[in-house]
């Protein structure tokens, strides 16, 4: 029998002083473990969203929500740009790549984005059935957007108007799914892609039909699309090229990959003193939001810390108290041959089990709570998932293991130096 | 042979106690006499190898106890000593089985199951051994006490008034099995007691004073 079998019995023969020193541990432990998995998965969507794009050029408002709706498509667009202005920076030669945005309208709270096949070459887009848009209203979907609607290709589906809701339905036309894309781990999973044209024409004829309607209940953001005016139908695609002959025209946003390191500097400001265009960096925004996000993260690290320091404390006067208890018993095993080597081993084993089970449960209580948050989330672009292992947790371990440690090592000591002539003399 | 030569034990520099040298011939039952405050105590825990004595040297068995290692010491107390306090006192949180097989493993001896029934069933408690402490009776916990004193096979089983909180019926039961195991396990044995229901069964004394 070994001291690790005693301690292990010891700790089951108080069956309501472990329970809730394992459970202080494992409420603390699961607090941090949630808070590691979703501002770990938080980052990580956010740089994976963003990691290609440079700048994002778009009405002058809030940089965070331009950055917000064009890379991460959670916030109502800062409104439109004219298509001009927007050609007229993709040829500058700062600029290597630009990648037009239009926003409008939706499919059950899917956005349906305009855009042409750079957006393709920045996200490195591959199709897993089926190929990408090609004429007007051919539409390519998100991984998930597929999964999650059971859209296949050849289906087709009616958009409605704006980014949420679905009360205002653009029925002249319908969109027909030629392609869906392989998953991508990033918010491309949860698009509807087609070309500018097809938004374009999409509310040309909605605004012809449904005029009348629409003053009277559009009461949604700006949608560029709206005032995109009438002229030029009939266009394929909307590759930079040809976009010059939609004088008048608006997009949401221009994504921008710099040509040279140099353009960091130059480019921004320059945009940003063009009357009514501005650029944001997505990769500064990102760092704000998540240096927003952060103030919240470390009161909970600190609630959490707390938390463990109360279980520290708990187990620490478990095991004091039931040392005074059990000094005549320790006293009895040193009579039996025990050394004191061993009790100080039977003591810490007890306070190590009982922080490592609470560790461990903790850590598992938290990756369920937060598979349960995510699937409460109502923004799929930024679901949370608690079924992921990080190498970080290993830390979360080695604390428990610390707490235990700390805990257990004055009674331990106790034990370690007991008089057990002058214990069993007193009894 | 066990013996003492010379000890004395103070306390607190204050209170000494010197004991009268003692020699014991293996398998001797001896009782140990005394009124409380005589040392009694003090002795047998010099005798366990629990107590340092300021001066003097306890021999067991050729061995020089307190010139051992502390470690050692643990271990040869474990498997040359047995014990049976006043109160039996065994460790809740495991069986009875348990209790014993734990004495084996603390005396660095291999577990050995045969063993523990052997000794629960000449000590009439086999049919207890998976029960845990809190379910016995006061008599029952003396004999489970004697059966975790012998079963490493001591040469020296020490009782400390094993009887004086049992009636009669369970102190006569108790002695009579003190004496029926200590042959059994050919054990040199020492009851320290001032009950006078013991004295009678004992022919050699070493008194207090």
């Amino acid at each position: 029998m070994s001291p690790l079998k005693i301690s292990w019995k010891s700790i089951w023969s108080k069956p309501l002083s472990s329970a809730l020193n394992i459970m202080l541990i494992a409420f603390g432990t699961g607090i941090l473990t949630i808070l590691l998995l979703a501002s770990t998965q938080i980052s990580e969507k956010l740089d994976n969203n963003s990691k290609d794009i440079d700048l994002v050029v778009g009405a002058k408002g809030s940089p965070l929500q331009l950055i917000l709706s064009s890379i991460y498509y959670i916030d109502f667009p800062t409104g439109n740009i004219p298509l001009k202005d927007a050609q007229e920076l993709a040829r500058n030669p700062f600029v290597k790549r630009a990648v037009p945005l239009a926003q409008g309208d939706n499919y059950k709270g899917i956005r349906i984005v305009g855009t042409d096949t750079n957006f393709v070459s920045v996200y490195k887009l591959k199709t897993s059935t089926g190929k990408f848009w090609a004429q007007d209203f051919e539409v390519t979907i998100g991984a998930s957007v597929a999964g999650n609607e059971h859209l296949k290709v050849g289906d087709t589906f009616f958009g409605a108007h704006g980014l949420t809701g679905s009360t205002d339905v653009h029925k002249t036309h319908a969109y027909k799914v030629v392609g869906i894309l392989s998953p991508q781990g990033n918010v491309t999973d949860n698009l509807i892609l087609t070309n500018i044209a097809s938004v374009w024409k999409m509310h040309d004829d909605h605004e012809q039909e449904e005029a009348e309607e629409h003053d009277k209940n559009h009461d949604h953001h700006d949608s560029a699309i709206e005032k995109g005016g009438h002229k030029g139908a009939g266009h394929g695609s909307a590759r930079p090229d040809e976009i010059g002959l939609n004088e008048g025209r608006e997009i949401t946003a221009l994504l921008i990959q710099y040509r040279s390191p140099m353009s960091v500097v130059m480019f921004p400001r320059m945009v940003n003193q063009m009357t009514t265009l501005q650029a944001a960096s997505p990769a500064m925004e990102s760092t704000r939001l998540f240096s927003l996000i952060g103030v919240g993260i470390d009161t909970l690290q600190w609630f959490a810390v707390l938390i463990m320091l109360i279980a520290a404390i708990s187990v620490f006067v478990n095991l004091y108290n039931s040392l005074k208890e059990r000094s005549y018993d320790l006293a009895i095993m040193r009579t039996l041959g025990a050394s004191r080597g061993q009790l100080f081993q039977i003591v810490i084993f007890e306070g190590i089990l009982l922080t490592l089970a609470g560790t461990l449960f903790g850590i598992g209580l938290g990756h369920l709570a937060l598979q349960f948050i995510g699937a409460y989330q109502e923004s799929s672009q930024a679901r949370l998932t608690g079924f992921i292992l990080l190498n970080d947790e290993i830390y979360l371990f080695v604390a428990g293991l610390a707490i235990g440690i700390f805990a257990a090592i004055i009674p331990a000591l106790q034990a370690y130096s007991a008089n057990i002539s002058k214990i069993l003399s007193k009894n | 042979m066990i013996a003492i030569k010379s000890v004395a034990h103070s306390y607190n520099d204050a209170t000494r106690i010197s004991f009268n040298d003692w020699e014991i011939n293996n398998g001797d039952q001896w009782l140990l006499l005394g009124e409380s405050g005589s040392g009694k105590t003090t002795l047998l825990h010099i005798l366990t190898g629990i107590l340092k004595p300021a001066e003097g040297e306890v021999m067991i068995n050729g061995t020089a106890v307190y010139s051992l290692s502390a470690k050692k010491l643990d271990q040869f107390r474990g498997r040359n000593i047995g014990i049976i306090f006043q109160r039996p006192h065994l460790i809740k949180s495991l069986t009875i089985t348990e209790n014993l097989v734990m004495a084996q493993s603390f005396a660095g001896l291999p577990e050995d199951l045969n063993r523990v029934n052997e000794v629960l069933e000449s000590l009439g408690i086999a049919a207890k051994k998976n029960v845990y402490p809190n379910e016995l009776s006061q008599g029952q916990l003396q004999r489970v006490s004697i059966a975790r004193a012998v079963i490493n096979k001591p040469a020296l089983l020490i009782a400390d008034e094993p009887t004086s909180s049992l009636d009669d019926k369970n102190a006569a039961a108790v002695l009579e099995l003190l004496l029926q195991q200590s042959g059994l396990n050919q054990a040199t044995m020492i009851v320290a007691t001032h009950d006078k229901r013991v004295k009678d069964a004992f022919t050699n004394t070493y008194e207090l004073r």
